[in-house]
């Protein structure tokens, strides 16, 4: 395998003294797909394209007129549009769809001469824990190549870490890209909602969905958000909220003194392996010893964070996945007698096992005559929810947990039984119904020598202090 | 059974409407495609309206300019703040498996219309909500024998609709609140009020209860209707139906219907058991639509003159006759057209308002019944009508000739010959008051039928209008009546 370039300061560095060109970058990458291709990463390579960018970019990196991110080369996960390419979200029904846009994230990125190499395999419609829901099969992790990298963002994750790329794009319903940033031993970001425009992110569940950033070190995400954050007029969600400048904050170092970190003591009770806990406990104790301050919190409502979040977000699934009805693109099944018979057939061969489950019970719970009872409550738990963090975030600057209960597991180890694989989101989907921003940081490796991750949750639009904080967590 | 109108009299329906109208924005409700009604099939789309993955809806802010204006004009209630929802349902022509609606806090509620009903009386009807929601597709079954075709150049455009209270008891009162809304609707430029073209539909809740009785009977739903005729003939049907179903000792239950206007009858399409789930939820999508006291205020003052406030200016500007006023000022631009000839008129003042009313009520008016056309068609200048009215304010031409003369000007094609045309028939139809012509006129006629003079000295009074209709004749219209009805009273007299 190729050794590549682990920041994108050295990437800099190399092309401004002309012992690196983007060509010869992306070579690198695409070698180390091709070594690497029992992983499973890409679903689309654009092997062609990226290399005839790169020559496009090496030439505006000589006439000093390249944009920004020019060196910076990304995998997407499959779930964003980029315009004449196909965009699967890994499901059967896609297939033969060609996207007729860019996302707005991706417009701006390509603007800034950032180079996508590829889309990435993940779980269907972002949907699972393990990418294993794929109709493209599942993803390896690099670490152990008998468990799962997570999910649903499991092959994006393996795409930095396996080197195949510098950074990639995500996406977070609850916790897609904190969770295999944990089972890969890299680190994963997830904005705050709102920071980054949706538009050409295909839902799963609108209200809670983000894309997020994999990343080696927090200045390379720092100059990456930058680029891509901000408002947009075709996201009515996406916030007026000023972009900060990233960079220039991290060039500062945090005074520990100032920072307040809590830990909820929900969050260390049963079903955490005791040596992710102890990992985690060690963490906080080193801030402590640095001179940060940790209080125990509490957010009281989180014994119902993955009830109030399966409702919620599979009710809208169940409405945001209508659309896939054969009528216009993607898939359609031949030899149906009756449109009723289309609907049926169609959706019943184009969706996976877990989608199909999901916009059941999404269905149900918004029925008449349940929609009170699962829809509505759920709704009101969610504000409890997010009141839990306002308070908390009244006493603490950040809150650190572990990210996941336990580390990666074994292909096929979960399949056939969904509630422990939704358990795998019990410290993550709390984040999402909140709608804050949180980040997971490589913290440590069990006794197996499988890698998991330290998640620190922020206060809304405070990404610079989650990439800050980073910077202080070291194992 | 008894007769139809025995039966009439002893049951009483209860009618509510809702009703749908596209508004007249430029580009559609959650994207910025045109809504031009006119573009070939499949012109005006984007991700957006076609659904595609990962495209999300931004709301148009002229929509919600749009139906504050329709909830200020019926007196609503504005929410500050109210939520779209996702109504889901599986249609080929509805691309995302649901519709951007409002469910449970409509933008307006709780407003009401006035309508004039046949004894010149008023009656309020409620207006229970008014809300925004996003128009579908038109599918075509008809074109391919084996095949539909979609046509998504609709899908997204903007509508409203405006759901009554079961104020109206009558398929009189039904039609002419219909009528009263479209009105509103045009008058404030939101909708073209073309049913034709299905720019304002209508469902109709319909169900009846012994006359007195304080509880509703069931309710049926008739859908989709596209005409003032289909409303009026589907209503009076369906009452009709529910009166012989309870007059036979059965019940009605609870349908929604369809009206096929071939054998006018009303059928059953959808029983309540397999009525639609929608499962209605708020649109994640979108953020609350937030309405401030200044956006109201600022709505408030650039909302046109709406009907009432028309007749009342009318009435008091102009002082027509409030009848006139109303039948001026039922259409719009109509009333617009009326307001160009009274400003090109050089002497303001009532008797020419009045003449000039007088000419657009008959003449134009039977001009456009008679060729099927509207007021924008009409090819006469508001320049040369207010002429003429002046013409016969004046006296110098009589009302009877303004008819002839009117009938001229049709010939004219530009203004120019308009108006030449309307200088020359002047002169043609000048008045003659020279009481020394009339008086030989008078003369000559009373010669003529000595017969008639000898019945009318004996008593016979009422022959004064035959002597008068000979005299006109004889004048070919131009004699002044008012002369002539002097000089044959003092002849006769003599």
């Amino acid at each position: 395998m190729n050794s590549t370039p682990k920041s994108f300061s050295e990437i800099n560095s190399g092309l401004n003294s002309r012992s690196l060109t983007c060509v010869k970058l992306v070579n690198s990458y695409l070698e180390n797909i091709q070594s690497q291709k029992d992983l499973n990463v890409f679903i689309n390579l654009f092997e062609e394209d990226a290399l005839k960018r790169a020559v496009e970019i090496d030439g505006r990196l000589k006439a000093g007129t390249a944009g920004k991110l020019a060196g910076m080369v990304i995998s997407v996960k499959d779930v964003i549009s980029v315009k004449d390419k196909p965009l699967t979200c890994a499901s059967k029904i896609l297939s033969g769809y060609n996207a007729s846009y860019n996302a707005t994230v991706i417009d701006r990125l390509l603007e800034e001469d950032a180079i996508i190499i590829g889309k990435t395999n993940c779980d269907e419609f972002a949907m699972g824990s393990s990418n294993e829901n794929s109709f493209y099969g599942p993803v390896k992790n690099p670490v152990d190549k008998t468990r799962v990298p997570g999910g649903s963002s499991g092959a994006s994750a393996v795409s930095v870490a396996s080197d195949m790329c510098l950074l990639s794009l995500g996406s977070e319903t609850g916790g897609s890209i904190r969770q295999p940033a944990s089972y890969c031993g890299i680190t994963g970001l997830k904005m705050t909602y709102g920071r980054l425009s949706r538009y050409g992110l295909v839902a799963f569940a609108s209200s809670f969905d983000s894309i997020g950033i994999f990343g080696n070190n927090s200045s390379d995400i720092a100059v990456l958000l930058e680029v891509i954050a901000g408002i947009d007029k075709m996201d009515s969600t996406s916030s007026n909220e000023p972009v900060k400048n990233y960079s220039a904050i991290l060039k500062n170092n945090i005074d520990p003194a100032k920072v307040k970190i809590g830990y909820a003591k929900e969050y260390f009770e049963e079903g955490l392996d005791s040596d992710i806990k102890n990992g985690i406990l060690l963490q906080l104790d080193k801030l402590k010893k640095e001179g940060f301050e940790i209080r125990e919190i509490s957010l009281p409502h989180s014994r119902y964070v993955i009830q109030t979040y399966y409702i919620l977000t599979s009710a809208e699934a169940s409405s945001n996945l209508s659309r896939y009805d054969g009528v216009r693109y993607g898939y359609r099944s031949q030899n149906s007698s009756s449109l009723e018979e289309m609907y049926i057939n169609t959706r019943s061969e184009g969706f996976g096992e877990e989608v199909k489950r999901r916009i059941m019970l999404g269905t149900y719970v918004l029925s008449a005559g349940y929609y009170d009872a699962y829809y509505r409550k759920a709704q009101k738990v969610r504000r409890l929810i997010m009141n839990d963090f306002e308070n908390a975030f009244k006493e603490v600057d950040f809150i650190v947990s572990p990210t996941t209960p336990t580390t990666a597991f074994k292909l096929g180890e979960k399949v056939d039984d969904p509630l422990s694989m939704y358990l795998n989101d019990i410290y993550t989907a709390s984040v999402n119904l909140a709608g804050i921003p949180a980040i997971s940081i490589p913290a440590g490796k069990d006794r197996n020598n499988l890698p998991f991750g330290l998640q620190i949750m922020g206060k809304k639009f405070d990404e610079a202090g989650l990439l800050a904080m980073w910077n202080e967590i070291k194992y | 059974m008894e007769s139809m109108n025995v039966l009439n009299s002893k049951y009483e329906p209860v009618i509510g409407l809702e009703i749908h109208a596209q508004m007249n924005t430029a580009s559609k409700a959650f994207c910025g495609c045109s809504t031009d009604f006119h573009s070939s099939p499949n012109t005006n789309i984007c991700p957006v309206c076609l659904g595609y993955p990962g495209a999300l809806p931004a709301l148009n802010e002229m929509l919600v300019d749009s139906i504050l204006k329709m909830g200020i004009a019926t007196s609503c209630r504005v929410r500050e703040e109210s939520i779209f929802a996702r109504k889901n349902y599986f249609y080929p022509d509805l691309t995302k498996g649901y519709q951007i609606t409002q469910f449970e806090t409509p933008i307006c509620h709780g407003g009401f219309l006035k309508i004039n009903l046949k004894n010149n009386e008023t009656k309020k009807i409620g207006i229970t909500r008014i809300h925004m929601e996003e128009d579908a597709g038109k599918s075509i079954h008809d074109f391919h024998d084996d095949s539909s075709l979609i046509d998504f150049n609709r899908c997204g455009v903007p509508l409203i609709e405006i759901v009554s209270e079961p104020d109206m008891n009558s398929v009189d009162e039904a039609t002419r609140f219909l009528q009263k809304i479209k009105q509103t609707l045009v008058y404030l430029e939101i909708n073209d009020g073309n049913m034709e073209e299905g720019s304002l539909r209508c469902d109709a809740n319909i169900s009846v209860r012994i006359k007195g009785d304080k509880k509703l009977g069931t309710r049926t739903e008739i859908k989709n209707l596209n005409s003032f005729k289909n409303v009026s003939d589907a209503v009076s049907a369906e009452i009709k139906r529910q009166i012989s179903l309870i007059e036979s000792g059965e019940k009605v239950s609870y349908n929604t219907m369809t009206y096929n206007a071939k054998d006018k009858k009303t059928t059953a399409t959808r029983s309540k058991e397999e009525a639609h789930d929608y499962r209605y939820f708020p649109e994640p999508d979108l953020v609350k639509v937030k309405v401030t006291k200044e956006k109201i205020e600022n709505i408030k003052s650039i909302l046109p003159e709406l009907p009432e406030q028309k007749v009342m200016r009318y009435v008091t500007e102009f002082k027509l006759p409030s009848a006139d006023a109303e039948e001026i000022s039922h259409d719009k631009d109509f009333a617009g057209y009326f307001e160009r000839v009274v400003s090109e008129l050089k002497l303001k003042n009532e008797n020419n308002y009045r003449t000039a009313g007088n000419i657009l009520r008959t003449d134009v008016r039977k001009v456009l019944n008679d060729r099927k056309i509207s007021i924008s068609e009409f090819t006469v200048s508001a320049k040369v009508l207010a002429g003429l009215a002046e013409s016969v304010t004046s006296g110098s031409i009589s009302a009877s000739a303004s008819r002839e003369v009117f009938n001229e000007i049709l010939f004219g094609n530009t203004d120019d010959e308009q108006i030449k045309i309307l200088e020359n028939s002047l002169k043609k139809y000048s008045q003659v008051s020279d009481t020394g012509k009339i008086e030989s006129l008078v003369k000559k006629i009373l010669e003529e039928n000595p017969e008639e003079v000898k019945r009318y000295k004996i008593g016979e009074k009422k022959l004064a209008g035959f002597f008068v209709g000979k005299i006109m004749q004889e004048s070919k219209g131009k004699a002044n009546p008012k002369i002539v009805n002097e000089l044959l009273i003092k002849n006769l007299e003599d």
